[in-house]
């Protein structure tokens, strides 16, 4: 067996007694390594819970978490995570905000300065493939939130983690900025044999960039289903144009709404036009 | 932009006037400059006004110029500067006191929940209590030199200080300290790259508000136990109706809290440039 990361019988519930709140029921998983999953679920099904708990930011009620055999104990280097709202550090430049583990390994140990040239190598690369050289000496607060958040992935990606851990990273950046970072994000998993879990709202980017798309569904917080992706390793913009990506998109749409437990209720929505109508009537 | 372009120069000006009032708008330097001259200008010219009128007796009310002559008589016979260094010795000294502790123990409660848990209640009950009160017992204890001075305005800014400090330290945001420990930061990293560089700004504000109260303890401790000094100089003036002179003082105190003000607010720019970039 090959796994990179085992989820195993994984609980957590917040708050105590009657009135917690159960964010992760009874989750198994199994990713293996270099695989890229990616997590679905309407709002509130426990996928940020799910995350945070990989990278060791929440401790779970129990069950474990295993990393390469190990049981993860708290955050690591090995696990480098992107966060759904800005985390950069506002105070240091685009360039300084990249090379923030740089700083805190050269605190600790004595580096020869072919190792900080290598390191600065990479966060010059990094810079190029984000598009991001010309504000390098820019502080986060003078950027666009897209860009912003194009730098917290190139932080993230500057030590070489085994697992990127990503919660609706690209949420703030318009389409085209989006294909581009899908894209990049493919590619570095490839070329570097990332294994990354991967949390987002749109059914269409979990299909195109995940080689599992895993449904989650909520109250309690739990796995519903998972979906093999059978897109070809190469992907490419177009397969979203497919018939089986679109049969593939529609299954999931689907599997999600009715575990959501949210439909549109017809019937409300006429009786409020028909009050409207009326009180518009009697005046 | 709005379709119909203001054609009279009358329709040009109620636009400005306008754009002026805006919700969070914005204000060129020179308009608030003049705004600026105009709110210190307009109570001196109403003060001026007051005291050329002859409404209220010049023992109560001395006017502008006799309160510029005083403070000329004060500098050439009565040492003024002695006074003006003596009381910004004591702010300084006691301020600083006060700074040097209140900022790693209000890092530490803002940072560790035992911390917090042992010591905010405490620091809370005792930031009620009125400083003024403790007066008798520092003299008791401390004596009547400089250093009960000193003692005077370190109670009074020490406890809110602790507080103020301990919540720029609470509001860092999480996701900065949670990133920081997904790039393997330990704690005492976490506190010396993240908490305390994020914190810093709101930090030398909570400095600069806390200088403000300083100021005002030294006129307490000064009128209560001191033979030098601009609130002392106060006191003594109010005994010989030197009404002038009690003008003087205040707004000399003022002057200095302002400078110093703006000393602080230069240090913000010049210190946190990133907070002013956009
Ligand atoms: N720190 C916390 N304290 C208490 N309850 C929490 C906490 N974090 C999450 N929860 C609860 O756990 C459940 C799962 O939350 P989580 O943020 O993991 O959902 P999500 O799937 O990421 O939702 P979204 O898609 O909106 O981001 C929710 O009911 C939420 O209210
Ligand atoms: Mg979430």
């Amino acid at each position: 067996m090959d796994n990179k990361i085992s989820i195993k019988a994984a609980h957590k519930t917040f708050g105590e007694g009657e009135r917690g709140i159960v964010a992760l029921q009874g989750v198994n998983l199994d990713i293996a390594r270099n695989e890229f999953v990616t997590f679905v679920g309407a709002s509130g099904c426990g996928k940020s819970t799910l995350l945070r708990c990989i990278g060791g930011l929440e401790t779970l009620s129990s069950g474990s978490i295993e990393v390469d055999g190990v049981p993860i104990s708290g955050p690591g280097v090995d696990r480098a995570m992107v966060f759904q709202h800005y985390s950069l550090y506002p105070w240091l430049t685009v360039m300084d905000n990249i090379k923030f583990t740089r700083k805190l390994q050269a605190g600790r140990e004595d580096l020869t300065s072919a190792d900080v040239e290598a390191a600065s190598g990479r966060a010059d690369a990094l810079l190029d493939l984000m598009g991001l050289t010309h504000v390098c000496d820019a502080y986060p607060n003078q950027l666009s939130g897209g860009m912003q958040q194009r730098v917290a992935i190139a932080r993230a990606l500057l030590p070489r983690p085994q697992i990127l851990l990503m919660d609706e990273p690209f949420g703030a950046l318009d389409a085209q900025t989006r294909e581009v970072m899908h894209d990049l994000i493919l590619h570095v998993s490839k070329l570097e044999k990332t294994t990354i879990v991967f949390v987002t709202h749109d059914v269409e980017e979990a299909i195109y960039l995940g080689q599992r798309v895993v449904v989650m569904a909520p109250r309690p917080g739990r796995i519903d289903s998972i979906y093999p992706v059978e897109l070809p390793a190469k992907r490419d913009q177009d397969m979203k144009l497919s018939p089986e990506f679109m049969q593939q998109k529609k299954a999931i749409l689907h599997r999600i709404r009715e575990t959501a437990g949210m439909r549109t209720d017809y019937e409300l929505l006429e009786r409020m036009t028909r009050q409207a109508e009326q009180q518009k009537d009697k005046q | 932009m709005s379709a119909a372009k203001p054609t009279s120069s009358l329709e040009r000006l109620c636009a400005a006037w306008c754009r002026l009032w805006m919700i969070r708008g914005h204000l060129s330097r020179r308009t608030y400059l003049m705004f600026a001259l105009v709110g210190l200008l307009f109570p001196l010219a109403v003060w001026w006004g007051v005291s050329v009128s002859g409404w209220m007796d010049k023992v109560f009310m001395p006017g502008p110029a006799d309160v510029l002559s005083r403070t000329y008589v004060w500098f050439k016979e009565d040492d003024l500067m002695h006074d003006v260094w003596i009381s910004t010795y004591r702010v300084i000294a006691g301020f600083s006191l006060s700074a040097v502790l209140a900022i790693p123990l209000g890092l530490m409660i803002g940072t560790y929940r035992p911390v917090q848990a042992m010591l905010e209640p405490l620091t809370d009950f005792i930031r009620y209590m009125p400083a003024v009160a403790f007066i008798p017992l520092v003299m008791l204890w401390v004596g009547i030199d400089e250093s009960s001075k000193i003692a005077i305005i370190f109670i009074g800014t020490f406890f809110q200080m602790v507080l103020m400090v301990a919540e720029d330290v609470r509001r860092v945001p999480i996701t900065q300290i949670e990133a920081a420990q997904t790039m393997g930061a330990n704690r005492r990293e976490i506190v010396s790259l993240v908490i305390v560089p994020s914190a810093k700004p709101a930090l030398l504000d909570t400095l600069r508000v806390t200088m403000g109260w300083a100021w005002t303890y030294l006129v307490v401790a000064e009128l209560v136990a001191a033979n030098s000094g601009l609130g002392y100089s106060i006191l003594r003036a109010q005994r010989f109706m030197q009404t002038d002179k009690i003008f003087a003082g205040i707004i000399l105190i003022g002057l200095i809290g302002l400078a110093i003000d703006q000393l602080f607010r230069w240090l913000h720019r010049k210190n946190f440039p990133w907070m002013y970039k956009k």
